[in-house]
């Protein structure tokens, strides 16, 4: 919302420091965004008068002034414009001025003729023709009447200005105006606000009927005629305020529309009476498919939840939002019919959106208007009818408001109000704070504005009275607190979580949960997989991320994609990640949490596997050798390279297919745990065992076997015949080679034997080791190694 | 006996003297004291004097070997100490060659902001709660006081999936969760990741981080709100930071603030500081939307708004973040560049 404070100073008189009235607005609830000075970074333009005029001796297309810029002083200026005479006023920039677009202006010499600055053209003061419609098409700017000589041009052509820029909360339409800013401003201060009761037009007409189909999407509409109307460009002081709200001057009828939309909010419409046949203004919906060319030329197709202003055979204009092309106000326009109406809010954000047409009007109708602002607004757009002159008005107006809105009645406690914000203030001063907004209040009633229809409940009054009294005297209080705060056992494993995987070497990344369905197939998976079967966003950004994650494989290959292509040597990362599965029967999808880790450069498949023991062991998970077990069927794992880990999880090397279609050139691995199953076998708690009090005996084997036996089964085998006394499995060495059969191997096994009540006899460990033997050598052919 | 015991005592002490390193003077001392060494001899030879001069002899004998061992120690003494400054000589190493690399991870800055975040309010007596990241309408709006065709849900360009569900599009869909939970009073903070369809630049990106505060008891009012909110941004910036409350909107508070704190950059007074880029000349930064819990929102979860009142906050993380480890693109937050990650 952008205040001119010239325009503002209609309605209050308000005399204090820019910056101060910005912070005081601010603090009331209207925050201030920006203040702009309009025309600032224009100097040292000033009007002069062409005193004479000669032939540039050198330059057929060029003349040579003389112009005066008063106090006695005369400048030579050289230009090319030819629609000078003696006796004009025009701005001059002198030399050392600024133009709109950053040029400055220099004294020199053109083509041998001293030129001591430039005349100026309305573009050069960062303006059009459209905004100063007496400007020529093409040359210098000429001032309609004698102007003082040297004063500053651009206050002159009024569009020195300081505009201040508000943030408007939703809940405010009422603020989308300058009166509207004035009663802001007026409660803010303290201050008297003069609003103007424009003479009201009585209410009927017979000129032009009204009828509205649908009062749910139209409670209100105020028609009004002009007759002989003189269409032509609005005076200077009207442009210029609405230049100074950002709005283009278009003609004398177009911007009363919108200077009276920007004074008091309420969007108006003016159409020719010449398009609208029957004389009669219906309001109904639109036919499917019903079709519309708009004022900006574009043909839009209409559906039947959006609603029309028709006369009796087509539409003439979409609700609220833009006027038909054929209906415009044109230079022979001769009548017109004044709309004040008021729309549904919801239906005009939906229709405009589902148009691609949001304007003006539409923002401010779909933040829900005060129907009862729409009689005031054209009274007060006929009334500037009569200011500028431009037509005769048809005595009488059509309103059409079949149920009118009524100023609401709310709860008023000041206790309750006092007790919710804390503030020890009596009855009398809030009532005077709640009077300056315009609410009466009596005993225990306050009457609220119509057009404040925000004001619901008595926390509503307790809001405005806070801003008012102002947020910052109300006293802070600290309480002491005998809540007792913390992290639940599954937040604090979480955290254990990532310090365990930071002390590992491991960096934490953060990825997106979302990702494109293409994933599936650069991981392999087949169709038929049902990890395929993701939940979808429905209006995703792209397809890139249009479905939520079902698996955190792609999550960490992207990131490990990254730091490979950008030539990083080595990297470790993790992430504790949500994944979604779909749910049943409408319920919310699933949200697992899972530990993906993964890494690259100087690693293998056993630097990523202990990471897996290590967190078993921090999370005290029980240790037997059953815990990795080989997995050859996950589509985007290494089949020879990949484990399962309990019933957690897998870590192993990526396929290299897979890493290919990541363009990761270099083994990579992965780990991947389900969370919420580690949680629920963690011991956060561990039981101290006793140290050994007594001492052990160690023994070395050598087992010779096949190259298929794996150390799982092997160490298995020696568990489980080793009986109570072997307390220790330590595989120190593997050998192949010449020394030994073809396709065999030999595993060394350090064996730790220890009794917890008594010291161990060497008979004691031979016995055992014995069975060992015995136990592997039937299970896999085992032999010892000579 | 007398002077061989001399002459022993000064053969050895010459012997000592000339000993340069400790195998020499192991070998003297195996000479002496040893089993065959002189002295060793001439003790056992003591039985054979007669009972008037044995007490005599032994006595010197005595002196002779207290003699000799104290001068053997020191001569050790000397040569250890020797030996050993030769040894640190030759054990002299270049100091400036790095160090041998001792892998470390690092936790991820959103992470750390969070964790520092929980930290202070924890100390306030909260707890840290969480909700799922799809959510029901209901959950995200409608409990919220955010009924369907309400502006604020434009605001929040909302992503949706099947069944009417939405990513969450803030972190206030857990306040209704706790309040749902029925037990009282309560005091949580719950941050966590939400979602709204912005495109990525450096100050968006469709992800980020949020977190919400919820407290509800009995007689809670503003002064409380701006007391808690208060002490956390003096615990998070530092005691001097100011705070100012605005008025401002949201639907499920009434009366609704927004915090701001005196900017960093120029102290609050942006006239010290000519064009402060922080807080572009207004002194002040926007740190978070606040409020009085809105009585519907209570009573959408079964709480008397006559009995109870409290007050909620929510915050977006990733600026505090990146000001905090100065960060200028939102991006490297979320690209896993581990020459980014590792700077934490």
């Amino acid at each position: 919302m952008n205040l001119p404070m010239s325009w503002l100073k209609d309605f209050v008189d308000i005399d204090i420091p820019l910056n101060e009235f910005a912070d005081k607005m601010t603090m009331s609830g209207s925050k201030v965004e920006k203040i702009h000075h309009l025309g600032a970074e224009i100097t040292g333009v000033v009007v002069g008068r062409i005193e004479d005029i000669r032939k540039h001796p050198d330059a057929d297309k060029l003349v040579v002034t003389k112009v005066a810029i008063g106090n006695d002083e005369f400048k030579q200026i050289v230009t090319g414009a030819t629609n000078l005479t003696v006796g004009d006023y025009i701005p001059v920039a002198l030399h050392g001025a600024n133009l709109a677009d950053g040029l400055k202006i220099k004294k020199g010499k053109i083509r041998g003729e001293e030129s001591e600055g430039m005349l100026c053209s309305v573009e050069e003061l960062g303006y059009s023709r459209a905004d100063f419609p007496e400007a020529p098409e093409d040359g210098i700017y000429i001032f309609p009447k004698p102007e003082p000589l040297g004063e500053d041009a651009v206050n002159i052509l009024g569009i020195r200005q300081d505009v201040v820029e508000f943030e408007i909360t939703t809940n405010r339409p009422d603020c989308f105006s300058i009166i509207g800013m004035a009663r802001e401003t007026s409660a803010t201060f303290n201050c008297e606000l003069r609003v103007t009761n424009y003479q009201l037009e009585k209410p009927t007409n017979d000129r032009i009927a009204v009828e509205i189909q649908n009062d749910k999407l139209c409670s209100r509409y105020v028609a009004a005629v002009v007759e002989n109307v003189k269409v032509r460009p609005s005076p200077q002081w009207l442009r210029t305020r609405l230049i100074a709200c950002g709005l283009r001057p278009v003609n004398n009828i177009v911007d009363i529309t919108n200077y009276v939309m920007l004074e008091m909010g309420q969007p108006m419409h003016a159409f020719d009476i010449r398009a609208i046949h029957g004389d009669k203004i219906v309001v109904r919906n639109a036919r499917e498919g019903e079709k519309l060319v708009t004022l900006d030329g574009t043909e839009r197709t209409l559906d039947v939840d959006m609603l029309v202003i028709a006369d009796e055979t087509r539409a003439v204009g979409i609700a609220g939002i833009m006027g038909g092309e054929h209906s415009k106000i044109l230079d022979d326009t001769t009548t017109i019919l004044f709309e004040s109406a008021n729309f549904n809010g919801v239906n005009i954000r939906q229709s405009s959106k589902r148009l691609g047409l949001r304007t003006d009007s539409s923002g401010r109708y779909e933040k829900g208007l005060d129907p009862n602002l729409a009689l005031a607004c054209i009274n007060r757009a006929l009334e500037l009818v009569k200011m500028l002159e431009c037509g005769d008005i048809v005595e009488g107006l059509v309103d059409c408001y079949p149920s009118p809105r009524l100023e609401r009645k709310l709860e008023f406690d000041p206790t309750k109000i006092t007790a919710l914000l804390g503030i020890d203030v009596d009855e009398t001063k809030i009532a005077e704070l709640l009077w300056r907004l315009g609410i009466k209040v009596d005993s225990n009633t306050a009457t609220i504005p119509t057009y404040r229809y925000d004001l619901e409940i008595w926390q509503d009054l307790a809001e405005e009275v806070a801003r008012l009294y102002g947020y910052d005297n109300i006293p802070t209080v600290v309480a002491a607190s005998s809540n007792v705060g913390g992290k639940t056992d599954h937040q604090r494993m979480e955290d254990k979580l990532v310090e365990t995987m930071v002390s590992l070497g491991y960096s934490q990344m953060l990825t997106y949960a979302f990702e494109s369905p293409k994933v599936f197939d650069k991981l392999l998976i087949q169709p038929d997989n049902r990890l395929r079967d993701a939940v979808k966003i429905i209006n995703p950004l792209g397809e890139d991320t249009s479905i939520m994650r079902t698996n955190p494989i792609n999550s960490i290959l992207t990131a490990l994609s990254t730091n490979y292509n950008r030539r990083s040597p080595e990297a470790r990362l993790f992430e504790l990640v949500k994944l979604y599965l779909p749910s049943e029967n409408g319920e919310l999808p699933n949200e697992y949490e899972y530990l993906v880790v993964g890494g690259y450069g100087d690693m293998d498949f056993y630097a990523i596997k202990g990471v897996v023991e290590t967190l078993g062991r921090v999370f005290g998970l029980d240790e037997t050798p059953q815990d990795f077990s080989p997995v050859t069927c996950t589509p985007f794992m290494h089949p020879g390279r990949n484990a399962g880990y309990k019933n957690l999880g897998y870590c192993g090397q990526i396929h290299p297919q897979v890493a290919e279609n990541y363009e990761i050139g270099t083994p990579c691995y992965v780990a991947v745990l389900d969370f919420d199953l580690l949680r629920e076998q963690t011991q956060m708690i561990k039981a101290y065992r006793p140290l050994p009090r007594y001492p052990q005996i160690q023994r070395d084997l050598a087992l010779v076997v096949k190259d298929d036996i794996t150390h799982g089964e092997l160490s298995s085998c020696i568990k489980q015949s080793g009986g109570k006394i072997l307390r220790g499995i330590n595989l120190f060495d593997i050998y192949t080679g010449d020394k030994l059969p073809a396709d065999t191997k030999s595993m060394a096994y350090n064996l730790t034997f220890r009794a917890d009540d008594r010291t161990l006899t060497d008979e004691e460990a031979v016995k055992a080791t014995e069975k060992i033997l015995k136990a592997v050598n039937e299970a896999f052919g085992a032999e010892l190694r000579k | 006996m007398r002077e061989e015991l001399m002459q022993i005592k000064d053969k050895a002490l010459a012997g000592m003297a000339g000993a340069d390193n400790m195998r020499a003077l192991d070998d003297l001392r195996v000479s002496i004291f040893g089993k065959k060494g002189e002295l060793t001899q001439i003790l056992r030879g003591m039985g054979a004097l007669s009972a008037e001069e044995r007490p005599v002899m032994g006595q010197i004998a005595n002196e002779v070997r207290e003699e000799l061992e104290t001068a053997l120690e020191a001569r050790k003494n000397t040569l250890h100490k020797a030996e050993m400054a030769q040894a640190m000589a030759s054990e002299h190493i270049d100091v400036t060659l790095p160090g041998r690399a001792t892998s470390i991870g690092t936790k991820h800055p959103m992470t750390m902001i969070i964790e520092e975040l929980c930290n202070i309010f924890m100390g306030m007596g909260y707890e840290i709660a969480t909700g799922p990241d799809i959510e029901t309408d209901y959950h995200n709006f409608q409990a919220l006081n955010i009924p369907a065709h309400h502006p604020a849900r434009d605001e929040q360009d909302t992503f949706y999936v099947e069944d009417g569900h939405v990513l969450r599009t803030q972190t206030s869909p857990v306040q209704i969760r706790k309040m749902e939970e029925g037990k009282l009073p309560i005091a949580i903070v719950a941050p966590g990741k939400v979602f709204r369809s912005d495109d990525i630049d450096a100050t968006h990106s469709p992800v980020f981080h949020q977190m919400e505060g919820l407290v509800v008891d009995k007689g809670i009012h503003m002064g409380h709100l701006k007391g808690a909110l208060t002490v956390f941004a003096q615990t998070l910036f530092g005691e001097d930071v100011k705070t100012r409350f605005r008025p401002h909107h949201f639907a499920f508070t009434e009366p609704s603030a927004e915090m701001d704190i005196s900017c960093f950059g120029c102290g609050g007074d942006a006239t010290r500081i000519k064009g402060c880029r922080l807080c572009k000349g207004e002194g002040w930064i926007e740190l978070l939307g606040c409020g009085m819990v809105h009585p519907n929102v209570l009573r959408n979860c079964g709480i008397d708004p006559d009995e109870y009142s409290g007050f909620a906050f929510g915050m977006g993380l990733e600026r505090i973040a990146m000001q905090r480890y100065n960060i200028d693109d939102m991006r490297l937050l979320f690209d896993n560049d581990i020459r980014f990650l590792k700077q934490f």
